[in-house]
């Protein structure tokens, strides 16, 4: 069974790849007027910059189809243009002022910019493990630094370690390092999601951006059940991503969510954000197979399990 | 004289644990990238530690090894090889965490730490498997001049090995068992491997094939 599943998996990721070879320059001028203004090969994988109109957006390993890993409006860069994104900022309905905040993953920088403007009090540590990317938020995607905001070129499981160690919390955590071609098994595991939990502080908040599809939908959920117990599954129709939101101190009535998105909508406007929309899409339900295994340091095949049903 | 069947057994068993010590030394080592990452991350540096260490140990292995057959080569020594390895294969189950959690306080820069740590627990176990290979050459040599194509024989059989350890392991095993499970699994084989070399060198005509070897 499980040998058929993956030579069929296995068979059609390579006809996936041959068929995206050969289209390689279809791929590249997809959209009129798509342009490449950007191209640098990292030591983890291929960037790629393209602009249609103001739009322009960042691409991860473009050959082999990845999808948008986050665009801008160049003349609004405020705002935000993916589902995802703006829906990470639901954890706020939990923790509307945090004074310390560590986002794991740059890409274009929309998410740490974006908390920054809202909460320029506040200190953030942003984690990216690859400095092209960096250097690729800086130039082409409006990313700044200030005195309270610092990017740490570093893997997140290391950082987050050391802080533990050194008893440092944050009131704000977004876990959004999964996304792109090639998954980091070592940030999915039970033993990582117990070093977040030392780092957060006991009203803080913890959002991680996740897979919605296949198997590792099941194995992520029972995971962190695990760890944090009941927590937010946050979906969006037009997104197909699934937000995380949990914290230590139990999660608040739905009345609480819908009377703190009124206080904040008007802030968050600029951003696009509908924070309106987002209590009534946050369930404590289950939807997923509770039998599937918790992902450990022994057991985390998480690119095996992508492509399982 | 030499019995040829025995003699037979003997080659045969010699090939299929060589192949046995190649599939172990990859399937150790893509597990080393599992068990380095919870303190050093999965970044390219952690696999350049990884495969400098195996490859280091490897070398130094070969050259031990070469070095040990030309003092009275037996079967009974060959099976220590198999046995010393999956022994000090043990710690890396048994005290991994402590092991990194030192070297993780001690060095800051993540390549240097996941360097010494590679070193710290792989060194010992890939060296001993690195003797194998030129002490399975010189047990299957008889003459000079088929010395090149006997080599070739088991370069073909242990780099084999590793290819296939190296699939098994990242497509299927991590999948199905967890991490210690595997290394578990090697431990097993590798002295299973010891078994059968000894059970060869104690065959009812055993002076025969001690003979032959101890030329």
């Amino acid at each position: 069974m499980k040998l058929n599943r993956f030579g069929i998996c296995s068979l059609r990721r390579a006809c996936l790849l041959l068929a995206s070879l050969f289209g390689g320059l279809i791929t590249t001028s997809f959209a009129a007027g798509a342009e490449t203004i950007h191209e640098e090969r990292s030591l983890y994988r291929d960037i790629t910059v393209v602009q249609t109109g103001p739009r322009r957006c960042l691409i991860f390993n473009v050959r082999i189809g990845d999808r948008n890993q986050t665009c801008v409006d160049i003349d609004k860069p405020e705002k935000l243009v993916f589902s995802y994104t703006r829906m990470s900022f639901a954890g706020l309905l939990l923790m509307p002022e945090p004074k310390r905040i560590l986002v794991a993953g740059l890409g274009g920088g929309s998410i740490p910019m974006t908390l920054t403007d809202l909460f320029p009090d506040a200190y953030i540590d942003v984690l990216e493990i690859d400095a092209a990317v960096f250097n690729v938020a800086k130039q082409y995607f409006f990313y700044q630094e200030n005195e309270n905001m610092k990017v740490h070129v570093m893997d997140a499981r290391i950082f987050i370690k050391r802080a533990a160690m050194s008893n440092v919390q944050y009131d704000y955590i977004v876990l959004d390092a999964f996304t792109g071609d090639y998954i980091p098994e070592h940030l999915l595991t039970r033993e990582f999601l117990l070093e977040v939990k030392q780092i957060l502080s006991p009203d803080g908040v913890l959002v991680a951006n996740t897979f919605s599809t296949s198997a590792l939908y099941d194995h992520e959920s029972v995971t962190y059940q695990s760890v944090y117990g009941e927590f937010f599954n946050f979906k969006m129709p037009a997104s197909g991503n699934r937000i995380i939101i949990t914290n230590l101190k139990g999660l608040p009535e739905r009345g609480e969510l819908i009377a703190q998105a009124q206080q904040l909508s008007e802030r968050l406007e600029k951003y696009d954000i509908q924070i309106l929309d987002y209590p009534n899409r946050m369930s404590t339900a289950v939807d997923w197979d509770m039998s599937r295994r918790v992902l450990t340091d022994q057991f985390s095949p998480a690119n095996l399990l992508r492509d399982n049903r | 004289m030499i019995s040829r069947p025995n003699q037979k057994i003997m080659r045969s068993t010699i090939l299929v644990v060589a192949f046995i010590s190649g599939f172990a030394i990859m399937t150790v080592e893509l597990l080393g990238g599992r068990v380095l990452s919870p303190y050093f991350g999965s970044s390219v540096y952690v696999w350049g530690s990884l495969i400098t260490i195996f490859m280091l140990s490897l070398s130094i292995g070969y050259l031990v090894g070469g070095k040990l057959s030309t003092r009275n080569p037996s079967l009974r020594f060959y099976a220590f090889f198999f046995i010393i390895a999956a022994i000090f294969i043990l710690p890396v189950i048994q005290f991994a965490d402590g092991i990194m959690e030192q070297i993780f306080l001690l060095v800051e820069d993540p390549r240097y730490g996941s360097l010494l740590a590679a070193a710290c627990m792989y060194f010992l176990p890939i060296c001993f498997l690195g003797m194998i290979s030129p002490y399975s050459i010189r047990l299957l040599v008889e003459h000079e001049h088929h010395s090149g194509h006997i080599a070739g024989q088991l370069y073909f059989v242990s780099t084999l090995g590793s290819a296939l350890g190296t699939l098994a392991t990242s497509f299927y095993f991590v999948l199905w068992f967890d991490v210690d499970q595997i290394l578990w699994g090697v431990i097993v084989a590798l002295l299973l491997s010891a078994t059968a070399v000894l059970l060869v060198y104690n065959l009812p005509t055993k002076s025969a094939a001690r003979d032959r070897v101890s030329v």
